[in-house]
């Protein structure tokens, strides 16, 4: 029997460069492909070539042994390839039996909407692959890992047979995760076939029955789960080897740097996002912030740095009292910032690196004098600064939206990290970035640290708070669920907390 | 991320031949004007129509001689002789100022659409200034009607910059309202009875003091309109281009204009800075009314509507919001509109076909695409271009 798909030959060129350079995959019914390589790789493109968004420059596509053209999404979706974007496409407002219908409305009477029909398919679709999704919930009252699962059925009622799952696990909490491998095991024992895109390693040897490695447009290896290991693979995506684990001495913490106490912070919608939160952090050791998404980690860090006003409470840097206190205050009185949206917030794309690297010191001495600023002063430190911080770029007069998300997030990590500060916040230092890059970022991190900065490290990569951290906060809803010790610490500890359950209680909050 | 990783790893194009490209759409912008321009002359042209009744042969050549005429017109009002190049240049005065008040607010991420009105503005407070003092040297006088115009446009443009900084009320809104405010404010003060309005039954105000006449450049030859307010907007243009790109409060203007949310990470006070803006494109609209009060009617007009403040978008916009881009613009329109005034003269072009040129100036300009297509020029990476104005709402 024909693979269920067969790519021979992709190559999809953009002007200067080769995004996919002759790329052969072969995926087999029932069974699962991971597509492993660091941002940048040309996963996104292969897929989007693969789902009818880029027209390939060469190479066919076959399904089931016969060629296809796929010319668009809609070309895709006859031909049952379906995919889960990283980012959802639901409508909040609306049912999940309405969510699903969109654009496939089943119609009765001629102009009325069948929903009955509809749901009865949800459900039994739901049943057959151990979904468990209820057709008349109100989309945004679930769960996110429930969220993705809707998502799923929208592929499945669209009678997709192979499923392209993009970084499904960048959102969900370790049990989440393991619910989420359980519905993938039914899909496949059930026939359909699914491609994984990850650059998470544990999961793709975890879950993939063959895995494919890309590396700069090319498929540089094909890897046994079975008998690779995490190293052999790391290594195969990088291209040389790789630390796959922080390096550091034990923390020694001093002084007390940073005092948050009774701090309650408003959401976006009014909402209490951080209710009444107190902790310290000291000179010298590094405090990992762990939690689901949009637990109000998000919202304490813009309190702290004074994007978001302070309900109650105080937040005091190095003995002075910063509580609602502007940005600039904050930051002169000795905080570094990386910001958890690194686009948005952490850099203006379209200028160049030099006047990026500035961003927050650009009315000091000796980058202006006065009112002016001094062009070879910001010069002189960018070139430094890019030598000095691994920043890959063509010069420093490039504009920061042209690099890749690495480099970009490395002008940031050393626009903050080479200042004289007592404090680092980190939100989302590695998110999307690739193996080198997180290794560089955190080795910056910790050498902050042992220079004697307080470090603050939020992100929703258990991993990465677990081996960065000395110390972790997890949070729950908007309060402090627990806090634990890097070392005594296990995952299974803290994915409980960061569902919201006291070890040992076994009882939800 | 290809092609931003592409960029990244070694193929950036250079600065300059982004400059170049920055450059060719507007060129071709206009010689594809000029183009539709003469095919309009021509279709429009009896005389035309009537040779082409005769034959092909004696139609192609009827048409040449019409567009050559018209155009011969055209171009030597706009350059032909001194008179008309210093009139390309006085035209071009206001429109710089005007043009890098828009400019200013594009920079910024404002889109000020109030130029008109805060020209009124200026020119009210300049004329009055300009009047109402006596007995005052020419170097206290006049430089003090130009700042009571700057001061003028500067707060008409500031109360929308507050309103901005403060409720989140959009300034497109609120400066085109204030545009009425201001028009029928003029109305009121300068109708016959006015309080600007001089004694007697027309409704201007009184003449201005000759202490705070902008000098004029060939006093011998009083036909020659050409002032001293021609170098003050190239020296204003200098100075808004030193402010925008050397100094903090330069940057800090760029930075809420680029990215709101970084300006405020980076400790930039963010509705100061709109207020600034907002104002400091105030003044330069303001400073553009007396350049034709003082320079060269000596008076103002219950009518004294130009259209500059409108024409000042489209300059902006052709300049690609930047200083010397928009000194650039504002001679073309000058040389426009001088050219067409001659045209019309010599060759009976209707001046219409003028304003259908600037139009599709300003269409081709506004959608490059039309002229990337046409010409088959690369477009901008992202990061290469400018940040005009951002999208309604934000921020």
């Amino acid at each position: 029997m024909p693979p269920v798909l067969e790519l021979k030959g992709i190559t999809k060129r953009f002007p200067g460069v080769l995004a996919n350079d002759h790329i052969d995959l072969t995926l087999h019914e029932g069974t699962v492909l991971a597509l492993l390589g660091e941002s940048g790789a040309g996963k996104s493109t292969l897929m989007n070539v693969l789902y009818g968004l880029y027209t390939p420059d060469e190479g066919e596509i076959a399904i089931r042994g016969e060629r296809v053209d796929i010319a668009g999404p809609n070309d895709a979706i006859r031909l049952g390839i379906g995919m889960v974007h990283q980012h959802f496409m639901l409508v909040p407002v609306l049912t999940v039996t309405e969510n699903v219908m969109l654009g496939m409305e089943s119609i009765k009477h001629g102009i009325l909407l069948d929903r009955e029909a509809a749901a009865k398919r949800i459900r039994d679709l739901s049943a057959r692959y151990g979904l468990d999704v209820n057709p008349d919930d109100l989309v945004g009252d679930l769960p996110v890992g429930i969220q993705q699962r809707v998502e799923i059925i929208k592929l499945l009622y669209r009678n997709a047979d192979i499923l392209i799952l993009d970084e499904p696990t960048a959102v969900l909490t370790p049990q989440e995760v393991e619910g989420f491998f359980a519905v993938v095991r039914t899909l496949v024992a059930q026939g359909k076939s699914v491609i994984f895109i990850s650059h998470k390693l544990k999961e793709v040897l975890a879950l993939a029955d063959t895995i494919a490695v890309l590396r700069r447009g090319k498929l540089v290896g094909a890897a046994d789960p079975a008998t690779a290991t995490e190293r052999d693979l790391a290594s195969l995506m990088v291209g040389r080897e790789v630390i796959l684990t922080v390096s550091k001495e034990p923390a020694h913490p001093q002084e007390v740097i940073l005092a948050v106490k009774e701090l309650r912070v408003r959401g976006d919608r009014g909402e209490i996002a951080v209710d009444g939160i107190s902790f310290e952090a000291c000179a010298g050791e590094i405090v990992g912030v762990a939690g689901v998404q949009g637990n109000g980690q998000t919202e304490l860090i813009e309190a702290l740095t004074g994007l978001r006003p302070v309900m109650t409470g105080t937040v005091t840097l190095a003995g002075q009292d910063i509580t609602n206190h502007t940005p600039r205050t904050i930051t002169e009185v000795g905080s570094a910032h990386i910001p958890e949206d690194r686009q948005k917030d952490g850099l203006v794309l379209g200028y160049p690196i030099s006047d990026n690297l500035v961003l927050n010191t650009y009315y000091l001495p000796p980058v202006a004098k006065g009112l002016v600023m001094q062009e070879e002063v910001i010069a002189e430190r960018a070139e430094r600064l890019v030598k000095e911080y691994d920043v890959r770029t063509p010069g420093i007069f490039t504009p920061a939206g042209n690099l890749s998300g690495g480099n970009q997030q490395k002008v940031i990590v050393a626009r903050e990290l080479s200042r004289d500060v007592k404090l680092v916040i980190a939100s989302q230092p590695t998110r999307g970035l690739d193996v080198g890059s997180i290794e560089y970022i955190h080795s910056q991190l910790v050498r902050k640290r042992d220079e004697g900065a307080a470090v603050i490290v939020v992100s929703a990569e258990l991993d990465e708070v677990l081996s960065l951290a000395d110390r972790i906060l997890v949070m729950f809803d908007g309060e402090i669920m627990g806090v634990v010790l890097a070392d005594e610490a296990t995952k299974e500890e803290i994915g409980l907390l960061m569902a919201g359950v006291h070890p040992g209680t076994q009882e939800a909050a | 991320m290809s092609r931003q990783k592409a960029n990244a790893e070694g193929k950036s194009p250079s600065r300059i031949s982004a400059a170049a490209r920055s450059l060719a759409v507007p060129l071709l912008a206009v010689v594809t004007a000029l183009i539709i321009g003469a095919l309009l002359i021509i279709v429009t042209d009896e005389t035309v129509l009537a040779a082409f009744g005769r034959g092909i042969g004696s139609g192609l050549v009827q048409a040449w001689r019409i567009i050559s005429k018209a155009y011969g017109a055209f171009f030597f009002g706009a350059f032909g002789d001194l008179y008309h190049i210093t009139e390309t240049l006085r035209i071009a005065t206001p429109y710089i100022f005007a043009g890098l008040a828009v400019a200013l607010g594009f920079q910024g991420g404002l889109f000020n659409i109030g130029a008109e009105g805060q020209y009124f503005i200026g020119g009210l407070t300049s004329v009055y200034v300009g009047y109402s003092l006596t007995g005052l040297p020419w170097f206290v006088h006049l430089p003090l009607a130009l700042l009571a115009g700057a001061v003028g446009g500067a707060l008409w443009a500031g109360i929308v910059g507050v309103l901005k900084a403060k409720t989140g009320a959009h300034e497109v809104i609120n400066t085109i309202m204030m545009n009425y405010v201001a028009y029928r404010l003029a109305e009121f003060m300068l109708d016959v009875g006015g309080p600007m309005a001089r004694p007697g039954y027309r409704p201007v105000s009184p003449e201005v003091q000759p202490s705070a006449y902008l000098p004029q450049f060939f006093p011998s030859d009083s036909t020659i309109r050409f002032n001293a307010g021609f170098f003050i907007a190239l020296a204003f243009a200098v100075l808004v281009w030193w402010l925008l790109y050397k100094t903090t409060l330069g940057y800090e203007i760029r930075t809420v204009g680029q990215n709101p949310h970084a300006a405020r990470y980076a400790g930039i006070n963010v509705p100061r800075t709109i207020i600034i803006t907002m104002a400091l494109s105030g003044a330069l609209a303001g400073l553009a009314a007396p350049m034709d009060i003082l320079g060269v009617i000596h008076f103002m007009p219950n009518a004294f509507s130009s259209g500059y403040g409108f024409d000042a978008i489209a300059l902006a916009l052709l300049g690609n919001s930047h200083p010397l881009g928009v000194v650039l613009a504002s001679l073309l329109f000058g040389a426009l509109r001088s050219g067409a005034s001659n045209m019309q003269g010599i060759a009976q072009i209707p001046i219409d076909i003028t304003s259908i040129l600037q139009g599709l100036i300003i269409v081709f300009i506004a959608a490059p695409a039309i002229v990337r297509a046409i010409y088959r020029i690369r477009g901008l990476e992202q990061g290469e271009e400018l940040v005009l104005t951002r999208g309604w709402g934000q921020m």
